[in-house]
């Protein structure tokens, strides 16, 4: 297609969005309501993982060493875990930092002198540790299994089941999160599909005449297909100005009314969870009109 | 075959509920003939344009219009052949929320033709049409016959070298239609092959032109002179 003739169908599009005024505002407030939809399943989806994730960076596996390991060993061991690609921390505890700790946990300055007593004989002697911290927590159970086959390595400890259990429920959640998605993606084009059906029964009458005249099937679309994309837009950054403020509104009224939250969980910031939701909501809005507009012509252009 | 604008060797069409609109038609018209095609409603006259058009494609038989072969043209190649057929029907289909002007100028942009080129062409149409005056006016505004003037003037715009006229006088008085068939008469000594499908007796039988008749989706005459098929 030529670039006037492309100029031609754009002008078209605009004019037809201006003179089917009442359809173009059926079509902004159905794609709206949808992406408002996804917006807001994507904003509290994304949280939530983002809380999980927060509580999975909190497990660690343990590592204790043999009876009379020398520090050169537990180094050549740190060095060895180190440099595997799903190991994300390693923090070793001595044995007398492991005492001081318990000491500060267990003994109050009334009973103090009792803990003192122990002082030139560790009672955690042989509790020099590493805390494993991994990128991903379902490679758990490879670690401690490689862990344990490590000379020098006396016990290794996890909390098996807490872990996973986080890791199936974030897993769970986004599969779930996915589909409603996928199927919110469906509904909105089904919709946008069957108001582009009404307009194009008003305008069936020029879409013929155009055919008969010798227009070809670009020339036909593409004023249509302009219309749903400038549609899929404005009806995507509605919603996203809107949710925009509601988000940044309901982090700021749950942090200061529950602060309980605060000391425990973090929320994604609007800057964060707008940086994947602005790209999203627009493309997902121009899919939409631009895959509605191309499926309901392709009926009518095979004249 | 070259002097031949449309071919119908042995063209037959049948629907999905098994009626024949037409029947091993054999028709040749040939470059700057002017003929009628005549018949009673549900003759087949339709199904003979749809075919024209490759809005239809033949069951059977081939078809050849302005020397390609309609069977085998690719639906991507269909706005081509639409182009070399200027259409006029009896319910003028005009767009009515645009002047007389932009009626006949959206055929050009259609075709894509350039800018400069379709002010000079449009503007000759309407001249030829003898609409040059009313090139602002709005469909609704005008007569009966002044639309049919402009969907005359659309269907000539891009230069096509055949004119199928549809029931042109279908809507007109009697004055209106001497008028169009004027205008399609000195359309044709211009060198335009002009198709026109009618059921005017009156019409057909003044302007003494080749008249093939259908009848049952049958050719059953085919000879120059008036409207001589009756029922």
């Amino acid at each position: 297609m030529k670039i006037s003739s492309f100029l031609y169908c754009l002008k078209q599009g605009f004019k037809s969005l201006h003179k089917h005024k009442l359809f173009t505002l059926a079509s902004v407030g159905t794609i709206a309501a949808c992406i408002f939809l996804i917006s807001m399943f994507y904003a509290l989806m994304s949280n939530f993982q983002y809380i999980v994730k927060q509580f999975e960076d909190q497990f660690c596996i343990q590592v204790y060493f043999d009876e009379g390991i020398s520090d050169a060993e537990i180094e050549a061991i740190k060095e060895k875990i180190g440099a595997r690609a799903e190991v994300s921390d390693i923090i070793y505890t001595s044995a007398e930092e492991a005492w001081e700790t318990f000491k500060e946990q267990y003994f109050t300055e009334d009973n103090m002198d009792l803990a003192e007593g122990f002082d030139d004989d560790n009672p955690l002697a042989n509790s020099a540790s590493f805390s494993i911290y991994l990128n991903d927590i379902n490679m758990q159970d490879a670690m401690v299994e490689y862990l344990e086959d490590i000379d020098g390595v006396r016990s290794v400890k996890a909390a098996q089941t807490a872990a996973t259990t986080m890791s199936d429920f974030a897993k769970l959640i986004g599969y779930i999160s996915g589909v409603i998605i996928i199927v919110l993606y469906a509904v909105s084009i089904f919709l946008i599909s069957n108001t582009i059906t009404i307009a194009i029964s008003v305008r069936s009458e020029e879409i013929g005449i155009m055919k008969l005249i010798g227009a070809s099937d670009a020339f036909v679309r593409t004023p249509f297909v302009v219309e749903g994309v400038v549609i899929g837009l404005v009806g995507a950054a509605i919603p996203l100005i809107g949710i925009y403020y509601i988000y940044s509104k309901v982090i700021t009224y749950m942090l200061s009314e529950y602060q309980a939250l605060s000391t425990n969980i973090q929320f994604y910031s609007v800057g964060e969870v707008f940086k994947t939701l602005i790209p999203l909501g627009l493309l997902v809005g121009v899919g939409i009109g631009f895959i509605g507009s191309r499926i309901t012509l392709r009926r009518h252009l095979r004249v | 075959m070259s002097d031949s604008m449309i071919v119908f060797d042995n063209v037959s069409k049948s629907y999905q509920d098994g009626i024949d609109a037409i029947s091993e038609v054999n028709i040749r018209i040939d470059r700057g003939e002017f003929v009628f095609i005549i018949g009673n409603s549900g003759a087949g006259k339709s199904t003979l344009i749809k075919l024209i058009l490759k809005e239809l494609d033949p069951t059977t038989g081939k078809i050849y219009v302005n020397g390609r072969f309609l069977n085998r043209l690719r639906h991507s190649k269909t706005p081509l052949l639409r182009r070399d057929i200027g259409v006029v029907f009896q319910d003028f289909r005009l767009l009515n929320d645009r002047s007389v002007y932009d009626n006949v100028a959206f055929a050009q942009k259609v075709i894509e033709a350039p800018t400069s080129k379709i002010k000079r062409r449009v503007t000759a149409m309407l001249a030829l049409v003898g609409l040059a005056e009313r090139y602002k006016s709005y469909p609704g505004e005008l007569s009966g016959g002044e639309k049919q003037r402009v969907a005359i003037a659309r269907a000539l715009v891009n230069n096509p070298p055949i004119l199928l006229a549809d029931e042109p006088t279908g809507n007109l008085d009697a004055g209106n239609s001497w008028e169009i068939m004027k205008l399609l008469e000195e359309i044709n000594k211009r060198g335009t092959t002009v198709i026109v499908v009618t059921h005017d007796r009156e019409i057909v039988n003044a302007m003494k032109k080749r008249v093939i008749t259908i009848h049952n989706g049958k050719v059953v005459s085919d000879e120059e002179g008036g409207y001589e098929y009756e029922n």
